[in-house]
């Protein structure tokens, strides 16, 4: 082993790189040029991915695209919140930013729970079997099964069940939205990540036709609408629509539909508890619980109970000292 | 002794150009070659780049061949001293690029730096090497890469804006008839090669 066999290649290597180091750091100065500092500080707030998902060739260009003011600053939906909120903060103003939103399959009716009317053998691709007389699925809103959102999903979060039926993992969705623009039955929407009750169904023929085909559509009772707390719940084209701003997943209208056709896990629901040390008796929590959940009148001990509680979190809002938590029931 | 007899360089700049193009015969490059063809004034920008950046290439890594890794044994280092040069080279080009044409910088976009890992840049340096050319045969050869690289990619791209009018089957639109293209395109070159 000679020590030159190290040496060499070593200072030949180093030596090049610090020669092209050198002539590169000189002609970025003489060829330097004068970039709009914003634009460079939005852009280094942005993930540095590269991705496109804003519609823009590179961070950069959307960097640039936000300093016009052509994109607005939660354009980057990798990013999500923490890059919005970065961004604004460069531009001076106020991210309007809601949460992260995840696509989510807007049907539960796998083919044990739908009709089929006919053994498609075609391609096996929802686009294909869609053009054929709307697809085997007796209903024509319902989610097909045959992948054509998987193999469009960048991030393999997609997976379609034994029941044949898409699933979205919501922990890997990156909200690029290709699943929402490719599905032919359109049938995948954009759910905020936190949301927990959701209304799968998307038919909008009455009643007796959906019962007939699916066991667990949307039948247009209207039951969730009444039964909603926070008026949360709209109903048009014989389907109810969820405001996710005003839901507060208290998992009520699960607990009502006749049909099953709203998805949310009752054992999820949180429940309100009261830090008595906090408290100060004010008694406000108790006006404010939509089903009198909290018992104990002003400057008596309080109490929530447990098998009345929604969960719904207004008391803890109203709180003037912060003296409820929401926690998860065992 | 230098051979510089016309008409070996000759044929060696019209084997580059047309009988072994780049792209179409050796298949390098490929990246930029779908990438930057949809105009032919980017694809044309694109070809300078390259052609820029190949010339250089060419004599640096001539020079540090025979003067660096020829004395010293170190011909093993071949890959990673080329890629070195050929990275700095680029990362000269988009500086000067960016100062000189901001509009050519904006359409060339991420494919400049790609150029880095422009496998055409790459295969040229070492082939050079392998067939054992003089500094001049090395200059010509290269001009000719670049020239059959600029070549292809400005005809692809000319063919390209007009299939963007043309009535293409639907399944076929976009990029499948754009590969179908450069295949046909590429057998069409195959007929020059009984030229050299």
């Amino acid at each position: 082993m000679n020590i030159s066999d190290i040496i060499y290649p070593v200072v030949s290597l180093g030596g090049l790189g610090l020669i092209f180091g050198g002539g590169l750091a000189f002609a970025s100065q003489k060829f330097s040029v004068k970039l709009d500092p914003l634009v460079q500080e939005v852009n280094d707030a942005l993930p540095g991915l590269n991705c496109g998902a804003c519609g823009y060739p590179g961070c950069s260009s959307f960097a640039k695209a936000v300093v016009e003011e052509v994109a607005s600053v939660d354009g980057c939906p990798v990013g999500g919140k923490s890059t919005a909120e970065a961004v604004a903060d460069v531009m001076g103003v106020e991210a309007n930013v809601g949460e992260r939103q995840v696509a989510k399959v807007i049907c539960n009716a796998d083919n044990k729970k739908a009709k089929e009317d006919f053994d498609y053998q075609g391609i096996i691709d929802c686009k294909a079997a869609s053009k054929f007389n709307g697809g085997s699925k007796s209903c024509n809103f319902g989610c097909l099964g045959l992948a054509t959102c998987v193999r469009e999903c960048p991030v393999d979060a997609i997976h379609i069940t034994d029941n044949r039926i898409a699933k979205v993992d919501p922990d890997l969705c990156i909200s690029c939205e290709k699943c929402v623009k490719v599905c032919p039955k359109d049938v995948i929407d954009m759910v905020p990540e936190s949301q927990e009750v959701v209304i799968t169904c998307k038919n909008e023929e009455k009643g007796k036709v959906v019962r007939q085909k699916c066991d667990v559509g949307c039948i247009g009772c209207q039951i969730c609408v009444k039964a909603c707390p926070f008026d949360a719940i709209d109903f048009e084209n014989n389907l109810a629509f969820i405001d996710y701003d005003k839901c507060t997943n208290c998992h009520v209208c699960v607990e009502k539909c006749p049909t099953q056709a709203i998805e949310g896990d009752i054992n999820k629901r949180k429940k309100a508890e009261i830090i008595q040390n906090k408290c100060i008796k004010c008694n406000i929590c108790a006006k404010a619980c939509p089903v009198d959940a909290i018992e104990g009148e002003v400057k008596e001990k309080h109490l929530v109970l447990e098998d009345k509680c929604i969960g719904c979190s207004i008391c803890a809002e109203k709180c003037p000292k912060d003296a409820i938590e929401m926690k998860k029931r065992k | 002794m230098l051979d510089l007899s016309v008409s070996s360089l000759f044929a060696i700049l019209v084997s580059a150009i047309l009988v072994n193009n780049f792209v179409l015969s050796r298949f390098l490059g490929i990246c930029p070659f779908l990438g930057v063809s949809k105009q032919v004034e980017t694809a044309f920008g694109m070809g300078m780049a390259v052609t820029f950046v190949m010339s250089l290439a060419s004599i640096i890594t001539f020079v540090v061949q025979n003067y660096i890794l020829n004395p010293l044994g170190l011909q093993y280092m071949q890959t990673i001293m080329f890629i070195l040069v050929i990275a700095s080279l680029v990362q000269l080009v988009e500086m000067v690029i960016q100062k000189t044409s901001p509009a050519l910088y904006q359409s060339l976009g991420v494919f400049l730096p790609l150029i880095t890992t422009n496998c055409a840049v790459l295969g040229l340096t070492i082939l050079n090497i392998q067939e054992n050319y003089n500094i001049v045969e090395t200059i010509v050869h290269a001009i000719g890469a670049a020239v059959g690289f600029s070549l292809a990619i400005v005809l692809f791209a000319a063919i390209r804006e007009k299939l963007e009018i043309a009535n293409v089957p639907e399944p076929f639109k976009g990029f499948p008839i754009a590969l179908l293209t450069a295949g046909l395109m590429s057998l069409a070159f195959l007929g020059f090669s009984g030229l050299v």
